[in-house]
């Protein structure tokens, strides 16, 4: 009753000690367990950087002599597009594995982790929208970056549609899966495109922050910010899996010991 | 397997042929669309041959993607499909066959419609031939990206909107280098580097969008 894997895998996990291990933590109660135990750490060591990050950037990081005070979004934006993308990897990867290996557990990975990419996306545009009025003078620029984000926020929205179109959890995350991997295949093409139509539309207006390199003093928040903002990552996608993975396996007898000593 | 392959493509061209709404409603709904600008925006030849090759581009797009229904639907409602899963044959080149009847009912007359609204929109002959080769690179890469996307979603009872979700953000590179291939050849400026990123893309997508079709209607069909 606790099927963890297929059989065909459990024999491969004999073998091969390497597999015995990633199956037995990508079992659903050992995952319950541990990320358990992971969540809270996680989450205060992002807490605790996205607070310092900010104190550093807002009042300690210098003043940029171009762009003023403004440019302190910049510790929000960056770090927000950096997730969107990495969000997205992290997203068809883990559909992958689910696809070829059959992990249940991957798939509850990208299927949980969709929704969180599409917030950072959205957050990287707001973000960039908000930068752009007092830079650019207007809400919203057909800047390439820019562009290429919305293309991905909808690439999202699209990934997300479709897995609540399809009924049946294993379907869907396999249908998923396929998706994201065409789309992972699509970004760089779509992002290059993007680019080139770009310049050949607007001309270099919006390179003002390609400065080929950052005052260390403006990068060490940038970083911990970036860091800070995947540790959250991690804990919102442990604790959003964990609710898949109890919902899953509501009825193996594991997860009714847990409900019986939490009621 | 050639033969497999050629019986197949003689079979969807003959079902096609029967039903000559498949091969027209595209055509018309294209033309329509292009209607709809010059109303919207202004008659103006200026505007007009400015904003035409985006438009005639937009509209050859959204027409291969209403279009797309026809690809997969009929076979998967009557139970063809399960036995195409079933056959010996790889699926892939099945769908490849499939692919290619589509875009032979929906693609090419577009192409063959074009010069007519390329006139009316004002573009110079240059363009419009530039138009032409676009859309013969082109169409048939919305054709194969969009299968990818039809065969996603064929089981699904209500998959028309969730389509157009999917596919269009996989659209837009096309849309891109082929309306600005337009544009450029209209200013008198050189192609070349637009039609061999079209050329390599489609490529690229005959020999991936196929295998990805396949994966996909196996998880629809399960």
């Amino acid at each position: 009753m606790n099927a963890v894997v297929n059989p065909n895998s459990k024999k491969q996990a004999k073998s091969n000690p390497v597999m015995t291990f990633i199956y037995y933590f990508a079992s659903p109660k050992h995952f319950y367990r541990i990320s358990g135990k992971l969540i809270p750490w996680l989450g205060w060591l992002a807490t605790i950087l996205i607070i310092v990050a900010s104190i550093d950037g807002l009042f300690f990081a210098p003043v940029d002599y171009q762009q003023g005070d403004s440019y302190r979004i910049i510790f929000v934006h960056v770090p927000a597009a950096w997730m969107s993308m990495f969000i997205y990897m992290v997203m068809a990867s883990a559909g992958a594995v689910g696809l070829i290996w059959k992990i249940k557990l991957a798939d509850v990975i990208a299927s949980s982790t969709a929704p969180i990419g599409a917030a950072f996306t959205f957050l990287a545009l707001v973000t960039g929208s908000i930068w752009g009025k007092p830079m650019w003078g207007a809400w919203w620029v057909w800047d390439a970056r820019l562009t290429a984000e919305l293309i991905l926020l909808f690439l999202y929205l699209g990934y997300m549609a479709l897995e609540s179109a399809i009924e049946d959890p294993r379907a869907a995350a396999r249908a998923c899966a396929i998706l994201a991997i065409v789309g992972v295949i699509n970004i760089p093409i779509i992002h290059y495109s993007v680019e080139w139509w770009n310049t050949l539309h607007q001309g270099a207006t919006v390179t003002k922050f390609d400065k080929p390199s950052i005052h260390i003093s403006m990068l060490i928040p940038l970083l911990l910010m970036a860091l800070g903002f995947k540790l959250y990552y991690a804990t919102v996608l442990l604790v959003r899996a964990r609710n898949k993975v109890l919902y899953a396996e509501q009825n193996n007898r594991w997860v009714k010991e847990i409900l019986k000593e939490n009621s | 397997m050639y033969n497999a392959f050629f019986s197949l493509v003689k079979r969807d061209l003959r079902l096609a042929f029967r039903h000559k709404s498949e091969i027209l409603n595209p055509l018309f709904f294209f033309v329509i669309v292009v209607t709809l600008f010059p109303l919207g925006i202004s008659p103006e030849k200026q505007t007009l041959a400015e904003i035409g090759p985006g438009i005639i581009w937009v509209a050859a797009l959204l027409a291969s993607m209403v279009s797309l229904d026809s690809l997969f639907r009929s076979d998967f409602d009557d139970g063809t499909l399960e036995l195409m899963l079933l056959s010996e044959y790889p699926l892939s080149i099945l769908v490849l066959g499939k692919i290619i009847v589509h875009w032979l009912i929906t693609g090419f007359p577009i192409i063959i419609f074009s010069p007519l609204l390329g006139t009316v929109m004002f573009l110079t002959n240059d363009a419009i031939e530039t138009l032409m080769i676009t859309l013969l690179l082109g169409t048939p890469i919305l054709s194969l990206i969009g299968a990818i996307g039809m065969a996603l979603v064929v089981a699904l009872k209500r998959g028309g909107i969730l389509l157009s979700l999917l596919v269009l953000p996989l659209y837009i590179p096309v849309l891109i280098f082929s309306s600005n291939a337009v544009g450029s050849s209209m200013a008198g400026l050189s192609i070349s580097g637009q039609l061999y990123f079209l050329a390599a893309f489609l490529i690229f997508c005959i020999t991936l969008a196929p295998i990805a079709t396949s994966a996909a209607l196996r998880v629809s069909l399960e």
